[in-house]
């Protein structure tokens, strides 16, 4: 009984979510001020019954409720309470489930800081979010309704992917899904710009706080997953430009420009029509992503369970919100014009310089993801675009990005010189030149130009984001010190640490496979690996071997792993559990392979230099986001939009 | 004020894209075989280890080749439609029992019926390497000169029978000299 509450719960939800989704948008439009508030206590009803159906799920996994097909097919009495719990988004029917209540948390969120915008506005936002909702509750009941029952109910269940069992896997969906989602929200806000279809540039100023946001949510969300790729599959990689990561960065790059871009209209009124396009473009690479990940057209390591027919599904679905969106946007962009200028050297030139080549980079990896799937419905034949064609391509739009940067953010806005700039980034420059240079001479083995000049770039970007911080230190007003301000600059500084790790981790990086018996050992740099012992490890769902590796560094032990080779009894597949000795200086990283015959195992060894600095820095640039949304300007926004309302009224003419 | 129109078209055309793909499957790889002579081979066969079953056995008449163990649940899963197809007679269903127990093949057999005219043991999977078989269940389709004419991956169902081979192989016993 309690399984077919939740899909009744779905249905209630979908139909709150198709009065929130109409009433408004119809209220607003016929200034019908009943229908637009319909809209709020329809989705606070929606929210509620997405949730009470979420819980049924989960309810279903703790309870190893096996006569429900999606439960049976990825859950098992032997497996651990918390990852029964994450297999409620283990597969596709759950995780959609997820993305839905995510949405709906955005709404609520959006319903209650939007509280203050003006009523025909909001009412428009409100309408939007709620046909998004509608376009994926109809998804899920349709063609993936995870409360299908299984006649008769099976003994026990077929057990969730082992390459999920994993603490990371509980936490890296959530988080990029608020991400992804979140982009919604400014999705929203634009359309609603583009509705009212009068001149606007309030709405950049109120978009903000969501857009980035999401993007910290996005940058945390792909960091765990790079993260868990690291240390779970084995092979030490920490980015693969397999289709479905790429599915996840690419809104993540044209979040990023977005953010840019929503500055440039927040404080100068330029860009307008750029500015809605990429709020549009955003959300539509998320569910493009949605599209890629679930319907089969690529091949990819974890894309979903493919089914043309929910592949369809989504495409319609894509087709409806994307085209619709698109079409407004080609009607009523025109009117968006902007009559203020800039000077060829100002902080809007910079800013812009940001925004083109981030949409370069998006149409980079949108190319090399898409290129196979073009050339097979062009009857080209079977293409694969390997990591080669993104790291030998990527790097072209987003190097010149970097290196102006760091001028861009020392420009003033209108107009500004270069002598007044250089002042501030000369020392940086010359700086960064003499650390490219010697850590490419003295550090590690052999680097090249090219990562002399990444670990260049590095430090180019980490110095210039320290010149505002010291400036206001020096006259010891570091207190005044506006938190946007913050924000930018901890976010620019988390990129150059994180351009530092990839550059080194990727240079210098050193990986040696061995054929190892137990007593032997190889050695790694300056660092011996011996192979002490070998055993059988019991796990609750699991059977192991386990080996146990003690390293010495000149002579000294310095630790001791034990990476094991576990075989899941009921699927029976094997995974690969790695030893990570991870310093912030350097991994040292060992898989267990295969047994090779005559006691000997096939071990693979790697050497990992500031490899953590890919993790750390972006950690830091989701701080630099989070402190950014801190800033008095979005809370005074609040206060401004309250005193505007009549007037905002009064002028509205649709 | 055209440029405002090149985000639509640009997903319009994406749009037409997918919608090709969906009906593609990208993790389908074309064999290298096709229009080419099978590669040759004698095997026991799995009733009777005295005799051969082999590429000289299938000549003269269109034919299937299926590759299957009793180990893959995608030929268990397709069991009953190369039951079916054998039922209708219209094409002979030749069987290459890769890397199994030929004592649990002969019993699945059995148990659950046997489509095939005949079958050649692979014990240690040599000819299907050569047959470029990436995993079980394929199926090969072969006219009367041996020549391969097409090849499916994963488990047949009748509408894959009906739609996409049985044509073909219609077609190749029509042009049969």
């Amino acid at each position: 009984m309690i399984p077919e509450l939740g899909q009744f719960a779905l249905i209630i939800a979908l139909c709150l979510a198709l009065v929130q989704g109409v009433m408004p948008l119809a209220g607003a439009q016929t200034r019908n001020r009943a229908w637009m508030a319909i809209g709020k206590p329809a989705a606070a009803g929606q929210f509620v019954f997405v949730l009470l159906s979420f819980l049924v799920l989960t309810w279903a996994f703790i309870q190893n409720d096996f006569s429900v097909t999606y439960v049976a097919s990825h859950s098992n009495s032997a497996l651990p309470l918390m990852y029964r719990i994450s297999a409620v988004w283990g597969a596709h029917e759950g995780s959609l489930l997820l993305w839905i209540l995510v949405l709906n948390i955005w709404i609520i969120s959006a319903i209650i800081g939007g509280r203050h915008l003006p009523e025909i506005f909001n009412a428009r936002v409100v309408g939007v979010l709620g046909l998004v909702s509608v376009g994926f509750l109809a998804f899920i009941l349709f063609t993936s309704n995870p409360f299908d029952r299984l006649i008769p109910a099976a003994m026990d269940g077929r057990d969730l992917n082992p390459l999920l069992q994993d603490p990371a896997l509980a936490i890296h969906p959530p988080m990029l899904y608020f991400g992804y989602v979140g982009f919604a929200v400014p999705f929203a806000f634009a359309i609603a710009v583009l509705l009212e279809g009068r001149q606007a540039t309030d709405w950049a100023r109120w978009a903000k706080p969501w857009a980035t946001m999401s993007w910290v949510f996005l940058t945390l969300g792909i960091a765990l997953g790079s993260w868990w790729a690291y240390y779970e599959l084995g092979w030490g990689g920490w980015w693969f430009w397999d289709p479905v990561e790429n599915a996840s960065f690419m809104p993540w790059l044209m979040g990023t420009a977005l953010i840019h871009s929503l500055s440039v209209t927040e404080k100068r009124g330029l860009f307008k029509s750029w500015t809605l396009l990429l709020a549009i473009s955003a959300f539509s690479l998320s569910l493009l992503g949605t599209f890629l990940v679930r319907s089969g057209v690529l091949v990819s390591v974890h894309a979903f369970a493919s089914d043309p027919e929910r592949g369809l599904f989504i495409l319609i679905f894509l087709c409806v919100v994307v085209g619709a969106a698109l079409t407004l946007y080609a009607w009523r962009a025109p009117r968006m014009t902007s009559d203020a200028g800039f000077a060829a050297f100002s902080r809007e030139s910079f800013l812009l310089a940001n925004n083109i080549l981030l949409v370069i980079a998006t149409f980079v990896v949108l190319i090399g993801t898409l290129f196979p799937l073009v050339m097979d419905a062009l009857g080209q034949g079977k293409y694969s675009v390997g990591p080669q064609y993104f790291a030998a391509v990527f790097i072209i739009p987003t190097l010149p990005m970097v290196l102006l940067l760091g001028v861009g953010m020392h420009t003033a806005w209108r107009r500004d010189n270069w002598n007044r700039v250089s002042r501030h980034v000369r020392i940086g420059a010359a700086l960064a030149l003499a650390l490219g240079i010697a850590i490419s001479l003295l550090a590690w083995d052999g680097g090249g130009v090219l990562s002399a000049i990444g670990v260049f770039a590095a430090f180019w970007v980490m110095i210039a984001s320290l010149v505002d911080p010291l400036a206001f230190l020096r006259k010891g007003q570091l207190r005044r010190m506006p938190l946007a301000l913050w924000g930018m600059s901890i976010a620019h500084f988390g990129l150059g640490v994180f351009i530092l790790g990839a550059v080194v981790t990727e240079t210098y990086s050193v990986e040696r496979d061995e054929a190892l018996r137990v007593g032997e050992s190889t050695s790694v740099g300056q660092f011996e690996f011996r192979f002490d012992d070998l055993r059988q490890v019991e796990g609750p769902n699991y059977t192991a071997v386990e080996a146990v590796i003690s390293i010495f560094d000149g002579g000294e032990e310095i630790a001791v792993l034990l990476p094991q080779k576990r075989v899941y009894r009921v699927q029976q597949s094997p995974m690969t559990e790695s030893g990570i000795d991870a310093r912030l200086g350097r991994d040292l990283y060992v898989a267990l392979g295969d047994p090779l015959g005559g006691n000997a195992w096939s071990l693979r060894v790697q050497y990992k230099p500031l490899v953590r600095l890919i993790w750390l820095g972006c950690i830091i640039m989701s701080i630099g986001g989070l402190v950014a949304v801190g800033d008095r300007r979005y809370r005074i926004a609040r206060q401004d939009a309250t005193a505007k309302i009549p007037a905002g009224t009064a002028r509205e003419t649709g | 004020m055209w440029r405002y129109f090149l985000p639509i078209a640009f997903f319009v055309l994406l749009v037409g894209f997918f919608l090709r793909g969906l009906s593609l499957d990208p993790s389908e790889i074309p064999s290298p075989l096709l229009g080419k002579p099978a590669p040759a081979f004698a095997l026991p066969s799995l009733d009777d280890p005295a005799k051969t079953v082999g590429t000289d056995t299938m000549k003269g008449e269109v034919a299937l080749l299926n590759v299957w163990g009793t180990w893959c649940a995608g030929c268990r899963q397709e069991h009953d439609t190369l039951m079916a197809i054998a039922a209708a007679g219209e094409v002979p269903i030749y069987g290459l029992n890769w890397k199994d127990d030929p004592d649990a093949a002969r019993q699945m057999l059995r148990q659950m019926g046997n489509p095939y005219v005949a079958n050649g043991v692979d014990a240690d999977g040599r000819v299907a390497i050569d047959w470029g078989v990436y995993g079980a269940p394929e199926t090969f389709l072969l006219a009367a000169d041996g020549t391969v004419i097409y090849k499916h991956i994963g488990p047949l169902n009748l509408g894959i029978w009906q739609q996409d081979i049985l044509p073909l192989a219609l077609q190749a016993r029509e042009q049969q000299p």
